[in-house]
C-alpha cells in the first residue's frame, strides 16, 4: 500500500511539477503574444512555428493554452487559499469554543454541501455577475464549509488531548493552542483536501467558462477556449484538444498528489 | 398620386450587397444571391427547421416587440401590415389591396382587399384595421406602441372596405411604416399572436423551440412548407455544429467565420441589413467629450476588423446608414476618419483621458459581435485604451443596455424598421425613446425633422444626408460595417431569398428539394 | 425505527433550511422585477397587479411561505423572461434530464463494480496496472472535454448520431434514449473510474483484516477469498458511494447538456441565470439540492440496512 501511494505521489508531483514550469515560464515568456492577431495565419495546422497550430483570429494556440492554463490554475489556487484561509480560522474557533455559534454554523454547513459545487457557483454567479473575480468569490465561499467540517472536527478532537491539555495547565493562550499547537498537527488532513478543491476549482472554472457564465473574453481562461473551440472541432481539432488535454493535466497532477496523500478520490 | 407613392420607397442600385473582397477564400462557398441552390424540383409540404440565435421575446404583440430583430423576422411570417416589402425593396398592397394619398401628403385612404383572413377564420373588417392602427398609434392611450406610426392624427372608416389614415403632418414616406400588423380587435396577442401571415403561430417552448403552421387561407401565393421548426440555440458553436450534424436544415445570420467545413450545403451570402459599430453611451463621462470619441474612430481600423472578424466579408460604414439602402448611403464616410494611433493618443491627451479604460457589452449570442469585440479591444489597446468584454446574454442585452440604456459601450448592430432613412435615423433624435446612446445634437434635431416633413424628395434626402454626415462628423459611435451575413441550408432546401435593406427571414418562399 | 424517525426529521428539517437558503439568495439580488418587465412607463396600477401576480407582495417571510407553500403544492410561480407559470416553462424538461441521469447511473453501475473487482483481483498484473493508470486518466477528465470529443468523434466524424437532433420521447423511446446514451456515457466515465478505483481501496483496505488473513491460512484463493467473504464488506461504502452520485449526476448534466443540447433542465438553468429569470432558476435549484439532501437519505438508510454495525453505533 505505502509503496504504490508514494508511486502515486511521485506521478503526481512529475505532471504538476511539469505544468507548473510551463505556467511559471508562460508568465514571463510565451512564444507569441497570446492575444496577438494575425489575419495571414488563421487556422493554421500544428506546425514548428505554431507548436499546436492558431486558432481563427490566427493567434498562437499553444501560447493560448499556456496563458489559460496559467490563469485557471491562478483562479483555482487563489480561491482554495481564501477558502483555506476562512474556513480555518472558522473551522478552528467553532471546534474550540463550541456552543450555539457552532451548531448554527454546522448547520448551515451542512446545507451548504447539499448544494452540488457546480449548482452553488452557478447561483453565485448569478448573484453576482461573472467575470474572473466574481468566480473566485464564488469558489472562494464554496470551500469554505469544506475546510471548516474538517477543521472543525479535528480540532474538537485534539482539544482532548493530552499536549493540549498541558498547555493550557501552563497557561498557553486560546489563539496560540489554537493555531501553533493543533493547527500543524492538521495540516496532513488539510494537504489531501486542498488538492482535492483544488480539482473541484479547475473543474468548476472550466465548466462555467465554457457554459460562458465564467471568464470573459478576451481573459484567458482553459474553459472558454474549449468553448470557441467547438466551432472548430473540424477544421481544427488540435484547439479542442491541446485545450482539454491541459485540463485534464492539472487535474491529473493534483488527483495523484491527493491519493498519494492518503486522500479520497473525490470530494 | 399612386405612381409617386410606389417610385418614392426606394432606390436600389445594389439589390443585395456582395462582396468580392478577398480573392483568397476558398471558392466551394461563393455566394450567389439569385441561385438558391435548386437543382431539383420544388416541393410542396414537408417541414423544415431552422435555427435561431435567440428565444423570442416575452410578449408576441407586433405592436409592442419592436425592439428585438430576431421576434420580428419571426413574426414577418404571421402578421402583415396593409403593406409589405417585397424582395425588391417595393412596398407592395398587402391587407389593403390599393391605397391612395393626397396631394399633401397627410390623408391616407386605403382600400382593403377582398377575403382576407385571420388565422382564426373570422374576415378582415374595417374595424379590425382601425382598431389596429388605433392601437398602434396609442391614439386612445396617448403612448404609441409602435413609434413609426405616432404621426397618425386620426383613423376612420368611411364605409366596409376603405379605411381613411389622417396624419399631424404631412410625410412622404408614411406607407413604409404601414407593414404595422393588423391584429383581430376580440383577441389579446398576448395570449394567441393571430394575424393573416402565410404561418399560423402554433406554441412557443421557452428556451427551446417556436413551431409556424401553414395557413391555408392565405390570401397570397401561400408558403410552400406545411410546418417550419424555429429551434431555439444561442450558442453560436452549438449552431454551427447542429447545422453540420444536419439536425437543422437552415440557419441565417451566419458570419464568415462560422461557414468553414460546410462544403456540402447551399450557402448564400448577403447583406444583413445590420449597421454594426461600437455604440458608446454619451451619457457615460469620457463618451460625452468628442473628442474621446473621435480618438476611438481613429484608434480602430475598420479593413482589419472586417478581415480578422469577418473573414474580409462585410462593407465598411461610417455612419448610420445602410448600404442597401442606396438612395441615402454615403459610402464616401467610410473614410471619414482613417486608422491613426498616433492622432488618437493625442486626441486622449487634449481630452484628458490619457489612460482611458471602459467595459465593452456584447451579446453572447451574436458570435461576430463577440468577435469584433476581441478584435477592437486589441486595436484599442495600441492607442492605451483599456477596454474590457462583458459578455451577456439577449435579454440582458435587451433590458439593461438597450431599454435600461446602463452600459458604458456595446458591439451590437441595428437594422431598419422600415424601408424609409427613419428606420436608420429615428433613434438619434435627442428625445427618441430608442436614443439608447443618449446622443443629443441640436443640429441633428433640426436636421431631421426638416427631413421628415419634407415633400421634396430630393431636398429631403439632402437633409438626410446632413443628419448621417452629423453623425460621422461628432463620432457619435464608432461605425464599423454593414454586415454581411451567410445563409446555410441542407442541399435539399431552397427559396431563401434576402430582403434589400429589410431584416426579414421569408418561411413562405422556402420549400424543400426533391 | 427510532432512528429512522429522528433521520426522517433531520431531513426534513434540512429541506426546509436549503429551501429557505436558495429562496433567500435569490431575494437579495438588486433590483426589482416589475421595474424590470414593465421598462420605464407603466401605471401604478399594472405595477401593482403585476407585483401580485408575481407573488412579490408582503415582507420576506410572508412570500417565503407562500412560496413554499406553492413548490410544495407544484406553483413553482411565474418566469420573468416568459411571464408564464415555471411549471408551464418546465415542462417535459425535468423528466429528459431525469432520464439522461438515471441512464448515466447505471451505466457507473454497469462500468464500476466489475472494473473495480478486475482490478482488485488481478493487481499485480502488468494488464491491471497499466488499466489503473487509464482509470486515473478517466478520474481527471471533465465530462463536458469526454462530451467534445464524443460529438467529433462519433457525432461528426462516425456519425452514429446527429449532434444537436434530440429525439424527444414522444417521437421514440429508443430513438430517444439512443440519443442521451451519448451524454450519459460522458458523465459516467470519470464517475464509474472513480467508482471503481475506490472499491479497488475498499478491497484493499478489507484485504489487510485479520478475517482475511484466516481465509487465506485455510487455503483459499485469493480471488475466492475476494468473493466470498470481501467483498461484501468492501461494497459497503461505495453502495453509498452510488447512491450519493445519482444527485452529482444531476449537477454534471447541467453542462453535459449544454454539449449536446439536450433540451432538460440544465439547460434551463444555466439560460434561466443568464437572463436573471430567478423563478425558474430557484425552482430548478431547490429541486437539484432536495434530490442531494433525499439521496444522501437514502444512503444513509441503505448502509444501515446492509451494515447491522452502523445500526448498532
Amino acid at each position: 500500500m505505502i509503496d504504490t501511494h508514494n508511486r502515486t505521489f511521485r506521478a503526481g508531483a512529475v505532471i504538476t511539477g511539469i505544468m507548473l514550469l510551463i505556467i511559471l515560464v508562460g508568465l514571463v515568456w510565451t512564444p507569441y503574444d497570446p492575444n496577438a492577431m494575425n489575419g495571414a495565419a488563421k487556422l493554421a495546422s500544428p506546425s514548428l512555428a505554431h507548436l499546436l497550430g492558431t486558432d481563427n483570429f490566427g493567434r498562437d494556440i499553444f501560447s493560448r493554452v499556456v496563458q489559460g492554463a496559467g490563469a485557471t490554475f491562478l483562479i483555482a489556487a487563489v480561491s482554495v487559499a481564501a477558502g483555506l484561509v476562512i474556513g480555518v480560522v472558522l473551522g478552528g474557533l467553532t471546534g474550540w469554543y463550541g456552543g450555539w455559534v457552532d451548531e448554527l454554523l454546522m448547520r448551515l454547513n451542512d446545507t451548504l454541501t447539499a448544494f452540488p459545487s457546480i449548482l452553488l457557483a452557478l447561483v453565485l454567479i448569478a448573484l453576482f455577475g461573472s467575470g474572473k473575480y466574481n468566480i473566485i468569490f464564488a469558489l472562494g465561499l464554496l470551500f469554505v464549509p469544506t475546510f471548516a467540517r474538517i477543521v472543525r472536527m479535528e480540532v474538537a478532537k485534539q482539544k482532548e488531548l493530552d499536549y493540549v491539555r498541558s498547555a493550557r495547565l501552563m497557561g498557553v493562550g486560546s489563539m496560540r493552542i489554537l493555531f501553533v499547537h493543533i493547527l500543524p498537527n492538521i495540516v496532513p488532513v488539510l494537504l489531501s483536501t486542498i488538492a482535492i478543491s483544488f480539482n473541484n476549482a479547475v473543474l468548476a472554472e472550466a465548466s462555467m467558462s465554457y457554459l460562458g457564465v465564467g471568464v470573459q473574453p478576451p481573459d484567458p481562461s482553459l474553459g472558454r477556449m474549449l468553448n470557441e473551440a467547438q466551432s472548430y472541432l473540424l477544421s481544427a481539432p488540435w484547439y479542442a484538444l491541446s485545450s482539454g488535454v491541459a485540463i485534464v493535466l492539472l487535474v491529473l497532477g493534483f488527483g495523484l498528489l491527493s491519493e498519494g496523500l492518503g486522500g479520497e478520490t473525490d470530494a | 398620386m399612386k405612381k409617386r407613392l410606389f417610385a418614392l420607397v426606394l432606390a436600389l442600385a445594389m439589390t443585395v450587397a456582395l462582396c468580392a473582397c478577398g480573392g483568397d477564400k476558398p471558392s466551394d462557398q461563393t455566394a450567389d444571391p439569385t441561385n438558391t441552390g435548386s437543382t431539383g424540383e420544388k416541393l410542396t409540404g414537408g417541414t423544415l427547421t431552422v435555427g435561431i440565435a435567440a428565444d423570442l421575446d416575452t410578449s408576441l404583440d407586433p405592436h409592442v416587440s419592436s425592439s428585438s430583430a430576431g421576434t420580428r423576422e419571426v413574426l414577418f411570417n404571421i402578421y402583415e401590415g396593409l403593406m409589405k416589402p417585397d424582395t425588391e425593396g417595393n412596398l407592395i398592397p398587402a391587407v389593403a389591396e390599393s391605397c391612395t394619398v393626397n396631394e399633401t401628403a397627410d390623408v391616407y385612404t386605403y382600400t382593403l382587399r377582398e377575403g382576407v383572413k385571420f388565422h382564426n377564420g373570422a374576415d378582415v373588417t374595417v374595424g379590425d384595421v382601425v382598431y389596429s392602427l388605433t392601437r398602434a398609434a396609442g391614439l386612445e392611450t396617448g403612448e404609441p406602441l409602435v413609434g413609426e406610426v405616432k404621426g397618425i392624427a386620426s383613423v376612420e372608416a368611411t364605409d366596409d372596405r376603405t379605411v381613411v389614415v389622417t396624419l399631424k403632418a404631412p410625410d412622404a414616406e408614411f406607407n413604409a411604416y404601414m407593414s404595422v400588423a393588423i391584429i383581430p380587435q376580440d383577441v389579446d396577442p398576448n395570449d394567441s399572436p393571430v394575424g393573416t401571415g402565410p404561418f399560423r403561430f402554433v406554441s412557443h417552448i421557452a428556451q427551446d423551440s417556436v413551431v409556424l403552421e401553414k395557413f391555408d387561407e392565405y390570401w397570397g401565393q401561400g408558403a410552400y412548407l406545411d410546418q417550419v421548426i424555429l429551434k431555439v440555440i444561442p450558442d453560436p458553436q452549438t449552431l454551427v455544429m447542429s447545422l453540420r450534424s444536419g439536425a437543422i436544415d437552415l440557419a441565417c445570420h451566419l458570419d464568415a467565420t462560422q461557414i468553414a467545413n460546410m462544403a456540402d450545403m447551399t450557402v448564400m451570402e448577403g447583406s444583413s441589413n445590420v449597421i454594426q459599430a461600437l455604440y458608446l453611451n454619451h451619457d457615460f463621462a469620457p463618451f460625452a467629450d468628442e473628442r474621446v470619441r473621435q480618438a476611438l474612430c481613429y484608434a480602430v481600423d475598420k479593413q482589419a476588423v472586417i478581415d480578422l472578424a469577418m473573414d474580409g466579408h462585410g462593407t465598411p460604414v461610417g455612419t448610420s446608414m445602410l448600404s442597401t439602402l442606396g438612395r441615402y448611403a454615403m459610402p464616401e464616410l467610410a473614410d471619414y476618419y482613417k486608422p491613426d494611433v498616433e492622432k488618437a493618443k493625442a486626441l486622449l491627451k487634449e481630452a484628458g483621458y490619457e489612460n482611458l479604460s471602459f467595459t465593452i457589452t456584447v451579446p453572447s449570442n451574436y458570435a461576430s459581435h463577440v468577435g469584433t469585440a476581441q478584435v477592437l479591444v486589441e486595436q484599442l489597446k495600441a492607442a492605451g485604451v483599456d477596454a474590457k468584454i462583458d459578455l451577456v446574454d439577449w435579454n440582458t442585452w435587451l433590458t439593461e443596455t438597450y431599454q435600461g440604456r446602463n452600459f458604458e459601450a456595446t458591439v451590437s448592430g441595428f437594422d431598419s424598421h422600415s424601408l424609409s432613412a427613419t428606420g436608420c435615423l429615428a433613434r438619434f433624435q435627442s428625445e427618441s425613446g430608442k436614443n439608447f446612446i443618449n446622443f443629443k445634437n441640436d443640429d441633428y434635431d433640426a436636421a431631421y425633422a426638416a427631413a421628415v416633413s419634407s415633400l421634396n424628395a430630393d431636398e429631403q434626402t439632402a437633409l438626410f444626408k446632413q443628419c448621417e454626415t452629423i453623425l460621422a462628423e461628432t463620432a457619435a459611435n464608432v461605425y464599423l460595417q454593414d454586415m454581411s451575413t451567410f445563409a446555410v441550408m441542407q442541399s435539399d432546401v431552397g427559396g431563401f431569398v434576402y430582403y434589400p435593406a429589410l431584416y426579414i427571414m421569408d418561411l413562405a418562399t422556402l420549400y424543400r428539394i426533391g | 425505527m427510532g432512528t429512522i424517525a429522528k433521520k426522517t426529521g433531520t431531513l426534513l428539517l434540512t429541506l426546509l433550511l436549503v429551501s429557505a437558503m436558495a429562496f433567500l439568495a435569490f431575494q437579495i439580488i438588486p433590483g426589482d422585477p416589475v421595474t424590470k418587465i414593465l421598462g420605464t412607463d407603466y401605471t401604478p396600477e399594472r405595477a401593482a397587479t403585476l407585483r401580485h401576480e408575481l407573488g412579490l407582495e408582503g415582507d420576506l417571510s410572508a412570500r417565503y411561505l407562500r412560496w413554499l407553500a406553492g413548490f410544495i403544492t407544484g406553483d413553482f410561480g411565474i418566469s420573468y423572461s416568459y411571464m408564464k407559470p415555471v411549471r408551464q416553462v418546465m415542462q417535459g424538461k425535468l423528466a429528459v434530464t431525469a432520464a439522461l441521469s438515471v441512464l448515466s447511473w447505471l451505466l457507473v453501475l454497469l462500468f464500476s463494480i466489475p472494473l473495480g473487482i478486475a482490478l482488485a483481483r488481478y493487481h499485480k498484473g502488468v494488464f491491471a496496472r497499466a488499466a489503473a493508470t487509464v482509470n486515473q486518466v478517466f478520474m481527471a477528465v471533465p465530462p463536458f472535454f469526454i462530451g467534445i470529443l464524443f460529438t467529433y468523434l462519433f457525432g461528426l466524424l462516425l456519425k452514429w448520431f446527429v449532434p444537436g437532433k434530440f429525439v424527444p420521447f414522444s417521437e421514440s423511446f429508443w430513438g430517444c434514449l439512443g440519443y442521451l446514451f451519448f451524454p450519459a456515457l460522458a458523465i459516467a466515465i470519470p464517475k464509474a473510474a472513480k467508482t471503481a478505483r475506490l472499491l479497488v481501496s475498499s478491497i484493499m483496505g478489507e484485504m489487510q483484516k485479520d478475517y482475511v488473513r484466516t481465509a487465506y491460512s485455510r487455503g483459499n484463493s485469493r480471488w475466492m477469498v475476494i468473493r466470498t467473504h470481501v467483498l461484501r464488506n468492501a461494497l459497503l461504502p461505495v453502495v453509498t458511494y452510488l447512491a450519493m452520485s445519482l444527485a452529482d449526476i444531476v449537477a454534471g448534466s447541467i453542462i453535459v447538456e449544454q454539449v449536446f443540447v439536450v433540451p432538460g433542465i440544465g439547460r434551463l438553468l444555466v439560460a434561466s441565470i443568464a437572463s436573471r429569470d430567478f423563478p425558474v432558476a430557484l425552482t430548478i435549484v431547490v429541486i437539484i439540492a432536495a434530490l442531494v439532501v433525499f439521496m444522501n437519505y437514502v444512503a444513509d438508510l441503505v448502509t444501515q440496512f446492509i451494515d447491522p454495525r452502523v445500526r448498532l453505533s
